[in-house]
């Protein structure tokens, strides 16, 4: 063959999402278990829809710190006890809370199994919470709060949010809260976070790896059939945006050499039928290394390591993002070439060749995201988190590869919204607040490091 | 557990690893290159990884950026990266398209040059300085990854000097750089390639033979200057930088055993009993009991020549002096320096690490990075399947003989960031709002 000549792919093997065995506690409790004969190696998830998503406003942070400190110490034994038993188990006992749901995750060589289960089954029927632990963690995250104060990226998301929703929104503030609403946070509200939502009827429990469904189901039975209780229903997430139109929020960052920049608005929640639309819609503009957003801001201008966008998906309403740091003296040009991108979407349908390019990429791409027991443990977390249907997976790439240019036109239209887009940048006022005037964007506002508004 | 491993050598002086797992339709392929920033000129530090940037500039039958377009439209993954001592390429793809992965890796470690353009450089060489600003110059103690190193190696050692390069040396950077780089280290014989996934080793031999098989060996690399080091600091070094952030860090480094070494296992393991896990002495020390920390961890650089690094990174409470903390760190090595480690200890630090081991084989890509590791360095890829042995194999004698010779007060490099005067004053408010 001619050295020029690009190898033509043979035919593709098939590939299936790994079919999970479903299965039910005597407690109601749910089961997924994905027998999986690759390495010796299971994953157990336990996740609870106790998420963010679950805290009120005022006490935003509850469900982050309730469930890290699900692994502070059970009515069998403490804290240091319960790390060192998963440990010599060569596990750890991780912990998360995203907006829908919060988790207790492990992985383990195979034969460990059951002790893992043990332990994360203890950590979550019978957890003790004591106040002093309780107390740690919670000025552990004061601590990082406080650390993000100079630190750009985390500055940028946490303006960003409460640019784009109203206060009244749970959305409005990180999943693990800000320094207000986290030192408020007592003992008591933690246990009754975990006494309402942690339940039974609220939980899956997930197992993929190296077992047999038996086994695991028997074993699972044994250590968390008799969990009990009953609780709340979760509150109403408010979903509101905070500004009608197009505003400016420049938080200041003295002498920097770059500006940490956001660009976009609240969008439609998860479980919207134009989901796929979006996706592909999204890869085009800044999803992908080649996308627009990318190829001009990095390619062609130079102004930046790296720019993306993404829609940060969650159940109630979602966010569309641009996220970038730029050279400081090209800050006003590099928001407008995004706002031109974003326009552009809206105006023209996309090319042949960038819709395949994202459809292929999609599709394509599609069994390597599952290559580990975890990857594939996150993923049905993702769907029953956000209910969507059994076969989700199993229709992901035909629902992908069925976007047209039109589609993809509709949905820019619908879901990117120009003019009530807002606009972070943390920078140097003295370098950049001239050139983001001169944008007329916007009424530009300016914000000290802990968010107050100084101008 | 063991991966099945078949090598090959091209007459081009290619090695090539081979590890066949048909449980799911995809195929990694992963390159290094024996160069990374230890092989730069001192008047060009940074040149390693801009020229990473470049690799992705188009090579003879390539545009720019092309190469991530037809990896993508593949539906693969792909991306680069560079380290003191290596520089890898890797691409996961569908399994039917292992050729296109191949023929590209071909196509720019064949026929780079000819694409390469003024243009070209100028731009990626300002994507790297964004590179910079982005990961160094704008992030709080952003700036440890070029100070720790150039405190542990003398300034004439290829470790001294920053994998990032100074803004001054990317600007001095030209064509005849390029090319003079890519002809002296981007050669068959310098390079390692491993194809983990979906492909059988007959399969894997035709590609490779077609792809790379014509590719001229080079004419050998320059040697490095000395790498050799003692095999302790000494003494007890210390450099304090003020900086703005809000809470003091503390990175300690202590010399170590290179990767691959006897005692590089021990060591490994001496750092997980400080700083691996919960269970650990630094986390339930300083975090749990004194609370004088807010996160801790310990690693090494795994670093295969002249001297590794076994580095602590402490942050602090609010309200805790940099003084407090590198006193409580100290004291910590000091009684493990004195009394050694106990078995429980062994067996959690053990357990955690042959675990993490195992459960980072699960990808094909990481596979095949560990894989062309060992080929680089040792000349044998199967000491992948020897590593949870060679971990099980330690025991608390050899753990506490290990403590004693390197956590002494003679073998400690401190790079300890504090506030600037007005941020610590701002840190110390928000302390007591925090409390209140």
């Amino acid at each position: 063959m001619n050295r020029g000549d690009r190898p033509s792919p043979s035919p593709a093997r098939p590939y299936a999402f790994p079919e999970a065995e479903r299965a039910r506690l005597s407690n109601g409790l749910t089961v997924h278990v994905v027998p999986l004969r690759r390495l010796p190696v299971v994953t157990t998830l336990l996740m609870s829809d106790a998420g963010a998503e679950c805290d009120s406003v005022a006490t935003a942070g509850v469900a982050s710190l309730s469930v890290d400190a699900q692994t502070e110490g059970t009515t069998e034994r403490d804290g240091t006890a319960l790390a060192n038993a998963f440990e010599q188990l060569g596990g750890s006992l991780d912990t998360a809370a995203t907006w829908a749901y919060s988790e207790l995750s492990t992985t383990v060589a195979a034969s460990r199994f059951e002790g893992a289960l043990s332990l994360l089954a203890e950590a979550t029927r019978v957890p003790s919470f004591p106040e002093s632990d309780v107390l740690r963690l919670r000025e552990e995250r004061m601590a990082e709060l406080l650390q993000q104060r100079t630190e750009p990226r985390g500055l940028a998301d946490d303006m960003f949010a409460s640019a784009c929703f109203a206060a009244v929104s749970r959305y409005a503030s990180p999943e693990g809260g800000a320094e207000q609403t986290v030192a408020a946070i007592s003992r008591d509200d933690v246990v009754r976070h975990h006494a309402n939502f942690v339940l039974p009827a609220r939980s899956t429990l997930i197992v993929v790896g190296d077992v047999e469904i038996e086994h695991v189901l028997r074993h699972a039975e044994s250590v968390l059939g008799s969990w009990s209780g009953q609780g709340d229903s979760s509150p109403d997430v408010a979903v509101a945006p905070t500004h009608a139109g197009r505003v400016v929020h420049l938080v200041t960052k003295v002498d920097s050499p770059q500006s940490e920049l956001r660009v976009g608005h609240t969008a439609v929640g998860r479980r919207h039928p134009d989901f796929h639309a979006i996706s592909v819609m999204n890869a085009i503009l800044g999803g992908l290394f080649n996308s627009r957003i990318n190829l001009n801001l990095r390619e062609t201008h130079a102004y930046t390591y790296g720019a993306f966008s993404h829609f940060d998906w969650r159940r109630h309403g979602s966010a569309f993002e641009t996220s970038t740091a730029v050279r400081s003296d090209v800050t006003g040009a590099a928001v407008r070439e995004i706002f031109a991108e974003i326009d552009r979407m809206r105006n023209e349908a996309v090319s042949p060749a960038e819709l395949s390019l994202a459809i292929d990429y999609l599709t394509g791409v599609f069994p390597i995201r599952f290559e580990t027991t975890a990857a594939i443990a996150d993923a049905i977390a993702m769907r029953e988190s956000y209910g969507l249907p059994a076969d989700y997976f199993d229709r992901y790439r035909e629902q992908v590869a069925a976007v047209s240019a039109d589609d993809i036109l509709r949905v820019a239209q619908k879901h990117l919204t120009p003019d009530r887009t807002q606009v972070v940048a943390v920078g140097d006022p003295a370098i950049v607040r001239g050139e983001l005037e001169a944008l007329n964007v916007g009424p530009v506002y300016l914000y000290d490091a802990t968010g107050r508004r100084t101008a | 557990m063991q991966l099945p491993i078949e090598t090959f050598t091209l007459p081009n002086g290619l090695r090539v690893t081979v590890s066949e797992d048909h449980t799911a339709p995809i195929v990694a392929v992963n390159l290094w290159y024996h160069v990374g920033s230890a092989n730069e000129p001192l008047d060009r530090t940074g040149f390693a990884h801009l020229f990473e940037h470049m690799l992705f500039q188009g090579s003879e039958h390539v545009a720019a950026n092309e190469h991530f377009e037809l990896i993508q439209r593949a539906g693969g993954t792909l991306n680069g990266s560079t380290w003191l001592e290596r520089t890898n390429y890797y691409e996961t793809v569908p399994s039917n398209q292992l050729a296109l992965a191949l023929w590209l890796e071909a196509d720019r470690m064949a026929r780079l040059v000819p694409a390469m353009t003024q243009e070209k450089l100028d731009t990626q060489r300002d994507v790297v300085k964004n590179e910079r600003r982005w990961s160094v110059d704008n992030q709080p103690y952003g700036s440890w990854w070029e100070k720790l190193p150039a405190l542990c190696f003398p300034p004439t050692h290829p470790f001294h000097h920053s994998l990032m390069g100074s803004m001054e040396h990317l600007s001095d950077a030209t064509l005849e750089d390029v090319a003079a780089f890519f002809h002296t280290y981007y050669t068959p014989d310098n390079a390692v390639l491993s194809i983990v996934g979906d492909v059988t080793i007959d399969e894997a031999h035709r590609l490779v033979e077609e792809h790379f098989g014509s590719i001229p060996r080079g004419n050998g690399r320059p040697p490095l200057a000395d790498m050799s080091v003692p095999s302790t600091f000494g003494e007890w070094r210390r450099e304090v930088v003020f900086d703005d952030v809000m809470v003091p860090r503390l990175f300690l480094a202590m010399r170590a055993p290179v990767l691959g070494s006897a005692d590089y296992y021990p060591v490994s393991v001496a750092g997980a009993v400080l700083g691996m896990g919960r269970g650990c002495r630094l986390h339930r020390e300083l975090v749990r009991e004194q609370q004088l920390a807010s996160s801790v961890v310990a690693f090494t650089f795994d670093l295969a020549k002249g001297s590794d690094l076994l580095i602590l990174d402490v942050t602090a409470r609010p309200g805790v002096t940099g003084d407090q903390l590198e006193h409580a760190v100290g004291s910590i090595l000091d009684s493990m320096h004195r009394d050694g480690v106990s078995d429980d200890e062994v067996e959690r630090a053990i357990a955690v690490i042959t675990t993490e081991l195992t459960t980072s084989l699960q990808s094909a890509q990481s596979r095949a990075d560990k894989l062309s590791q060992f080929a680089t360095y040792f000349d044998d890829p199967t000491l992948v399947n020897r590593q949870v042995a060679a971990f099980e194999r330690v025991s608390t004698a050899d753990v506490t003989r290990v403590a004693r010779r390197l956590f002494g007060a003679d073998n400690r490099a401190s790079l300890l960031y504090e506030p600037r005067g007005e941020d610590a004053h701002a840190a110390e408010g928000a302390f007591q709002e925090g409390d209140a």
